[in-house]
């Protein structure tokens, strides 16, 4: 005969299956806390992808879940064509690390971390300006800043060059191990610099093509001068003093650099430096490192260093990652958990090491590892590189503008296009007001 | 006796709706449709639907929430970029599409007139450029006009002619793109007009002769309108293709200096993938499609009435 249950003993029976469900997430079984997907960048530096793969690992086997990892490219832009496909099926990985903008593009359709983001605030210190603003809609944290792939382009230099040509010591400049002793060098000692780097054969060699490199060097350039092309209200703001200095100091900047930089790409500059025909480039340390492999006598006299200082500061253009968790994940626990873990000191600190100090995390605590104090050849080269002294105002460029505007600003290298047609003879208030019509074309919503 | 005569109708009515089945099968269009069907649905998911998909897309908003019909398209026309890119791709066709029909035509009378014996080989040898995939032979070019480390500033610099910005001033640039565009594209043209060359009938040559014809004679009254409609179709196939380049642009110039050599393919890149616009960039990409329209129902139309005539 079927037992009949009573009214009671159904909602505590209820209650109880509830809360052995709620309170047991990750049952300690293989696999047991299901399956995550994660869409990591595809690191540059060979052997940085097996040490991300290790850590996950740890911490799938320790949590029993299991973690499906691809690494994507950002050569041909494939991360972003992976990310508007997935956006557009809302289906794919339940992880992605997304470059600078891309959390802020797709916003609504991102998972909240704040949950996360808070506590590693408090754990690991502050995190600079630009991360708040790509990674902060309203309220809304849009991601974990990634160690892996997130970079400054700050000025790389050649020391015997620079002390040979324009009479700079960058070394004594930026000690290793020690505070940076940089007050002398401001924009003007930089001009000066270029000029005396050119007449001595020797150039420096900053991009203004389209591509990121470029743009990234304009942007700051324009932050120091205190100029922006449109305001964090949204207003065009490009009629300024500020931006006018700025193309003023660009038009001459140009003319002490190689006549074909309005065509460099991100891999020319890299060129530049490795074949030994510049003084300074601006770039993260991938082309230190790819000259100590291919030049090893030119990567013994680079030095990675801060920016000049203008007005209104020093700015390094910071270009970081984001891991963000798409809505449509359907383990955002599993995912959350994953995150934090990568977001440890100890594991940045991995990281860091397997990227040979390329790679940089956004919290304040994590500055000073051991890899940057001691990649050599010559030993400290990469020492300032994390911006120990906090000495720069990490920005992007096209920053503090909206950043859907921003973003049009960025990917369409309003600013380099700028410095060219002036450059190249436009007049001033022409070249302004082809930017004010270019800037209110991005203003559509 | 109702009944019985019903039983006896079934299977004779079974039999025939069989064996119309079966003639259904077995007949030429039948067959030929169920083996075109694989082609049919491929073409639906990779083209038909996309276009349609892309159609959606460019009546949307910036943020893809609210449709706007052809507010995208108002807003392009107003831009200064996207006349310059209409006119940019105008020119980068028309000039790609007219120089590759010349060296083609060219070409294809000089291997035309090789003795038979060496003519595959050279055939073989001048269609290497087309069989190249182009993203691989484009990265080989952008080293040849590499900004700093150019092989032909290289080799004009032994004499004596100074370094030339073949990317980097917008005129040298555009010239760049458009002969990489000119070398990948001529064999197709050489290959269509070689063919078109062999299937002329030797005899009006022969009876020209007789009649005292020169050489431009010959071309202009046999030659060229007996490849009337293949120029035509080539032209066509050509001019669409070209207008739809995206890899050489993309990996030679990538749309610089100042924008001065996008073509809609590569603009639509840049504004829907990177500057994250999808509708715009669908709204630049379907730009294409009318004008392409235009010079294909004005080519076919000539060359229907051309068949008609004949």
């Amino acid at each position: 005969m079927p037992r009949i249950l009573s009214r009671r003993q159904f909602v505590a029976a209820t209650a109880a299956g509830s809360a052995a469900l709620m309170t047991a997430p990750f049952v300690r079984g293989a696999y047991a806390a299901g399956k995550v997907s994660i869409a990591f960048w595809d690191h540059w530096v060979p052997g940085a992808n097996d040490v991300m793969t290790k850590l996950v690992k740890a911490w799938a086997d320790k949590e029993k879940v299991e973690a499906q990892i691809d690494y994507i490219p950002s050569q041909g832009n494939k991360n972003l064509l992976s990310i508007t496909a997935e956006s557009q099926a809302k289906a794919g990985h339940d992880i992605f690390a997304m470059p600078t903008w891309w959390p802020q593009a797709y916003a609504d359709q991102i998972e909240p971390v704040n949950d996360i983001m808070e506590p590693l605030i408090k754990q690991n210190g502050k995190v600079n300006e630009t991360v708040e603003y790509l990674g902060r809609a309203g309220d809304k944290w849009l991601g974990v800043p990634a160690t892996a792939g997130s970079q400054v382009k700050g000025p790389c230099s050649r020391i015997d060059l620079m002390k040979q040509f324009a009479n700079i010591d960058v070394q004594a400049m930026y000690p290793p191990g020690a505070k940076a002793q940089a007050d002398n060098w401001t924009l003007d000692t930089f001009l000066k610099a270029a000029e005396a780097c050119h007449k001595g054969g020797k150039p420096f060699g900053i991009g203004l093509g389209e591509t990121s490199d470029s743009v990234d060097a304009a942007g700051a350039f324009l932050r120091a001068f205190g100029g922006e092309l449109v305001n964090a209200k949204g207003d065009i703001a490009v009629k300024s003093d500020a931006v006018r200095q700025w193309l003023e100091f660009y038009k001459k900047l140009i003319s002490f650099m190689p006549a074909d930089v309005t065509a460099w790409d991100d891999s020319s500059n890299n060129k530049w430096l490795v074949s030994g025909n510049g003084a300074l480039i601006m770039n993260p340390p991938s082309s230190w490192a790819v000259a100590k492999r291919d030049a090893p006598k030119i990567a013994e006299q680079c030095w990675t260093h801060g920016m000049p200082a203008g007005p209104k500061g020093r700015f390094s253009p910071f270009l970081p990652f984001f891991w963000s968790i798409w809505g449509f994940s359907k383990n955002k626990a599993a995912a959350k958990s994953l995150l934090v873990y990568l977001s440890q000191p100890e594991q940045a600190e991995a990281m860091v090491t397997a990227s040979g100090g390329y790679d940089l995390p956004s919290f304040a605590s994590m500055t000073k590892f051991k890899i940057w104090a001691e990649e050599a050849p010559p030993k400290g080269t990469l020492y300032h590189y994390p911006n120990p002294d906090h000495l720069d105002t990490w920005s992007i460029a096209a920053s503090p503008a909206p950043p859907k505007i921003a973003q049009q600003i960025y990917a369409q290298a309003t600013m380099t296009k700028m410095c060219v047609r002036y450059a190249q003879g436009e007049a001033m208030e022409k070249t302004l007001s082809w930017a004010e019509g270019e800037l209110e074309g991005f203003m559509r919503t | 006796m109702v009944d019985a005569a019903q039983s006896m109708i079934q299977p004779v009515k079974a039999r025939t709706t069989r064996s119309g089945l079966r003639k259904f099968f077995e007949r030429k269009s039948t067959i030929a449709f169920f083996m075109a069907l694989p082609l049919m649905l491929l073409i639906a998911i990779m083209v038909i639907y996309p276009a349609f998909y892309s159609l959606h897309l460019a009546t949307l908003n910036k943020s893809m929430q609210r449709f706007v019909g052809f507010g995208n398209f108002t807003f392009l026309f107003k831009r200064e970029t996207f006349w310059m890119v209409v006119q940019q791709s105008c020119f980068f066709a028309i000039t790609a599409v007219i120089f590759k029909a010349l060296i083609g035509f060219v070409v294809a009378h000089l291997v035309h007139n090789l003795p038979d014996k060496g003519q595959r080989k050279w055939r073989g040898m001048l269609l290497v450029p087309w069989v190249i995939p182009p993203a691989m032979s484009t990265l080989a070019w952008l080293w040849l006009f590499d900004p700093s480390y150019s092989a032909f500033n290289w080799i004009l610099a032994q004499v004596g002619i100074g370094p030339i910005p073949w990317t980097g001033d917008a005129s040298w640039a555009r010239f760049s793109v458009i002969l990489v565009n000119i070398w990948a594209g001529a064999p197709f043209f050489l290959i269509m007009y070689l063919a078109a060359l062999k299937s002329v009938p030797e005899q009006l040559y022969e009876a020209a002769a007789i009649d005292g014809a020169n050489w431009w004679q010959r071309i202009w009254y046999i030659t060229l309108p007996m490849m009337r409609n293949i120029i035509a179709i080539t032209t066509l196939f050509s001019l669409i293709v070209t207008f739809a380049n995206f890899d050489i642009v993309r990996i030679l110039t990538a749309g610089g200096p100042l924008d001065k050599t996008h073509l809609f393919a590569t603009w639509a890149f840049r504004i829907g993938i990177e500057g994250n616009d999808i509708p715009l960039g669908a709204s630049i990409s379907l730009f294409m499609v009318p004008i392409l329209a235009i010079a294909a129902i004005f080519i076919l139309r000539d060359i229907n009435k051309r068949g008609n005539e004949a």
